[in-house]
């Protein structure tokens, strides 16, 4: 398989170069990851994160292709025999693929992504209808990977200012969740010309999430609620 | 010694379900708090765990803690030490409530509480039938767990060394630990993070095995760091093939498949389980359904072309249980098996999953090891919770949904333990002139390493020799040999060289530090494998076909430094209750 990688080593390199290799694959090298294991078994200085392989813990995101995705759940036959590998784009990479994600997190935290009910806590479970419980599918199973928010190109031009859509995504999480209380304080800390109103509805988020969740839908929603209570 | 010094009141290795739980208790509390993790927390394996988490909330049906007691007792084969697993299923409802109270999404009854799953050998009434005792969020009850563990956590402001990696403990001449040295990735640099207390939450080692579950994560670091620091480990021949594994791909399928209603199926169509276990058929323990799957593949009762899987029917659920109950399982099964379980049946071989072993804790986490005529001598400033401790309520076969429940229960439990103790204790010991020596000459080594093998050769050699000769079933043969083989490995560890010279972000540095751990985990699971000489739970050995209570219902403990199994008494006594007494088992 021929692979064109995105290398840079600060304690090196003055610049980024992409590096070209061509190894042959076993046949049990079924997804891109065990591909890049290959090649790290041939050349140990490429730097890519990886944990899970099953696309749960969202560790290796890249940009494959020209696409954002998951190496360890895209499979090697999809790419024809050649890929084209590059970090994340809009974040600073620290080498290679691996890519500082502060500001990702940071727009994370701001959202106060958690529950905040100030009731006593009853002896057993708040209860919750399952009509209730259905609002969440579709946003708690976020893995924040970033392949959404580093897509986004109003996240590109504003990452400090526009919160990006995994943040908005898990935003809303919380306010769909029937035992939140917190929902004007989330709307007011919300209220601000990029924190949300910057998203665009351009959807690159809603194309590369891998784990088909949709997070323009989920800004729509807070932005009509933010309406309702204009009027 | 010459590294950075940083000083804290409590350092956490292990950001998963463990370490994030102990962190809320002490950093809640106000106490100076960092929490070391190679990864970011939420990419922690405990994400990984679909089924659910147990606990005797009887939401659904009529249950009691004493049942899940007795079926935890049995699961363990009587290996378990029964006042740790009182303690576990009696907090079990209050911990499973606190989680639902700090916003974990459970899915619900329609009366709006938790909902509840059957799993393999969770029963009503001491084994009479199946209970619905598993709490989940669909199959994803692991991300669930961890996501809410870690955001409440951001609540609580919570100091997390993110892409950190502990190398060793530093204990002084006392034997106390007051800290460790740790690594950070980005930069290359090395420091040492004092602390009056250290807590150990570095999960399971299953990357031990060539075809695991776990990922790669998965090192067993808090093991090696104990090894290398002569702190036994215990337990450590009993290691869970999960039965469902997706055959070739090694990728998790949850027995809450089995609990909403599938069912395994040999070559001939044949529902081969009930045969094996009348009662309770495809919900039997772990370690009996992966060794009757083992058996209807070893006599040609294989499906595929090899023979070398068996399947995994669930179409019959249709599609709606299929796509709110077990949307993960579908998303796996076409991605990893090729297959669409709304329509056919999944692949399935037994996978190494889930380590019952560990460093030797009590059921306040405290890390303890024999001393003088104490077997449970405590190791002060040291606590351990989670998949990487033994307490012991796994014993030898751990049930289904009791690996979340005893990371919340004990990581809180030793959470609070720690918090008491640094009250009693607020003086922070001095660090010996030596604190760094073993981490630096471990980093020498290798860095200076001339014509040594790769660790990617060396790596695959160990995991080859794991599941060649540690596997399902085990023979004295098989064994003796895999011991001299991972005998060998172990000479090759030390000799492992890297390509890679450069401080930042060397993944190259971080695996073959990662290796120096897991060559730890893999010779003292060959080693107590090999000595002993019975079948019990998870360990079945072909020459030793039966459990022998007389000579066997005994923990072992491996110390690394010259290779020796001692061993100490199973507690058969629990907290409260009446103990259960070892009988056959039969599901």
């Amino acid at each position: 398989m021929r692979f064109s990688v995105y290398r840079y080593n600060p304690d090196v390199d003055a610049k980024p170069y992409m590096q070209e290799y061509d190894i042959p694959l076993e046949p049990t090298d079924k997804m891109l990851l065990d591909a890049l294991i290959r090649l790290k078994s041939h050349d140990d200085t490429l730097a890519f994160r990886r944990s899970c392989r099953e696309g749960v813990c969202g560790s290796d995101a890249m940009n494959i292709n020209g696409r954002n995705g998951l190496a360890c759940i895209t499979t090697v036959a999809e790419l024809g025999g050649h890929v084209t590998l590059r970090p994340i784009p809009g974040l600073p990479v620290i080498r290679d693929l691996i890519v500082d994600m502060t500001q990702f997190f940071r727009a994370y935290h701001s959202v106060k992504p958690y529950v905040i009910n100030n009731d006593p806590a009853p002896e057993t479970e708040r209860l919750q209808s399952p009509e209730d419980r259905l609002e969440l599918d579709g946003l708690y199973e976020c893995i924040l990977c970033a392949c959404c928010s580093t897509s986004c190109p109003s996240f590109w031009w504003n990452p400090d200012k526009f919160l990006g859509p995994a943040a908005l995504l898990q935003s809303y999480r919380f306010i769909a969740d029937s035992r939140d209380q917190a929902t004007n304080e989330r709307l007011d800390d919300l209220e601000d010309p990029y924190k949300l109103f910057r998203c665009h509805s351009i959807m690159n988020c809603v194309d590369v999430c891998p784990k088909g969740l949709n997070p323009t839908r989920a800004i729509g929603k807070i932005k009509d609620i933010m309406i309702k209570r204009m009027v | 010694m010459g590294l950075p010094v940083r000083s804290f009141d409590a350092v956490i290795v292990g950001a998963g379900g463990a370490g994030l739980r102990a962190a809320l208790q002490l950093s809640e509390a106000g106490l100076k708090v960092a929490v070391l993790s190679k990864v970011f927390p939420t990419r922690s394996h405990t994400v990984a765990a679909q089924g659910g988490i147990s606990a005797a909330l009887g939401n659904s049906q009529e249950d009691n803690w004493l049942w899940h007691m007795y079926d935890t007792v049995k699961g363990s084969d009587w290996l378990g030490d029964q006042d740790a697993i009182e303690y576990m299923c009696r907090m079990a409802p209050k911990v499973v409530i606190e989680l639902e109270h700090f916003g974990m999404p459970f899915d619900r009854l329609d009366n709006g509480k938790i909902y509840q799953r059957p799993f393999g050998g969770h029963t009503q009434e001491f084994g009479a039938r199946p209970v619905q005792r598993a709490c989940a969020a669909a199959d994803r009850t692991g991300h669930a767990m961890l996501h809410t563990l870690y955001q409440r956590n951001v609540r609580a402001r919570t100091q997390f060394f993110v892409e950190w990696m502990a190398l060793d403990l530093v204990r002084d001449a006392d034997g106390d630990v007051v800290g460790v040295v740790a690594l950070e990735m980005e930069t290359g640099e090395c420091m040492i993070l004092q602390a009056r207390a250290t807590l150990l939450a570095t999960g399971g080692a299953g990357r031990i095995f060539a075809s695991s579950t776990n990922a790669f994560i998965n090192t067993g670091d808090g093991l090696g760091m104990c090894a290398r620091a002569g702190i036994p480990l215990e337990d450590m021949e009993f290691w869970q093939f999960h039965p469902t594994g997706v055959a070739g791909a090694g990728v998790l399928i949850t027995e809450g498949v089995r609990g909403e209603g599938g069912y395994l199926l040999n070559s001939n169509g044949e529902r081969f389980m009930e045969r094996y276990a009348p009662t309770v058929k495809d919900l039997a323990s772990r370690d009996v359904v992966s060794r009757a799957m083992a058996v209807e593949i070893y006599e040609g009762r294989g499906c595929g072309p090899n023979k070398d899987h068996v399947l995994l029917k669930l179409d019959h659920l249709g599609p709606e249980v299929i796509n709110h109950r077990l949307p993960g399982i579908r998303e796996i099964a076409i991605r990893f098996g090729g297959v669409d379980p709304i329509k056919d049946p999944i692949p399935v071989v037994p996978t190494c999953h889930y380590m019952m072993g560990g460093i030797p804790t009590n059921i306040s986490g405290q890390v303890v090891a024999p001393h003088g005529t104490s077997p449970d001598e405590v190791v002060p400033g040291l606590w351990a919770m989670g998949e990487c401790a033994c307490v012991s309520v796994h014993g030898a076969n751990r049930l289904g949904t009791n690996s979340l429940l005893d990371l919340v229960v004990f990581g809180k439990a030793a959470g609070d333990h720690a918090i008491e103790w640094l009250k009693a204790n607020p003086v922070q010991k001095p660090l010996p002139a030596n604190a760094a020596d073993l981490s630096l000459s471990r980093l020498a080594r290798l860095d200076g390493q001339k014509d040594g093998e790769s660790v990617t050769d060396v790596g695959r050699d160990m995991r080859n020799i794991i599941q060649r000769h540690a596997g399902v079933f085990r023979t004295g043969e098989v064994l003796t040999e895999g011991v001299s083989k991972i005998r060998e490995v172990a000479e090759r560890v030390k000799r492992t060289a890297i390509k890679d010279t450069s401080k930042v972000f060397n993944t190259a540095r971080v695996e073959a530090l990662e290796l120096d751990n897991l060559i730890e985990v893999a010779m003292s699971t060959l080693i107590t494998a090999h000595t002993r000489t019975e079948s019990r739970g998870a360990h079945a050995r072909d020459d030793f076909p039966d459990r022998d209570d007389a000579n066997w219902m005994k923990h072992s403990l491996y110390y690394s430094e010259d290779q020796r199994v001692e061993f100490k008494p199973v507690r058969l006594k629990p907290l409260t209750v009446d103990s259960i007494p070892p009988k056959a088992r039969v599901y």
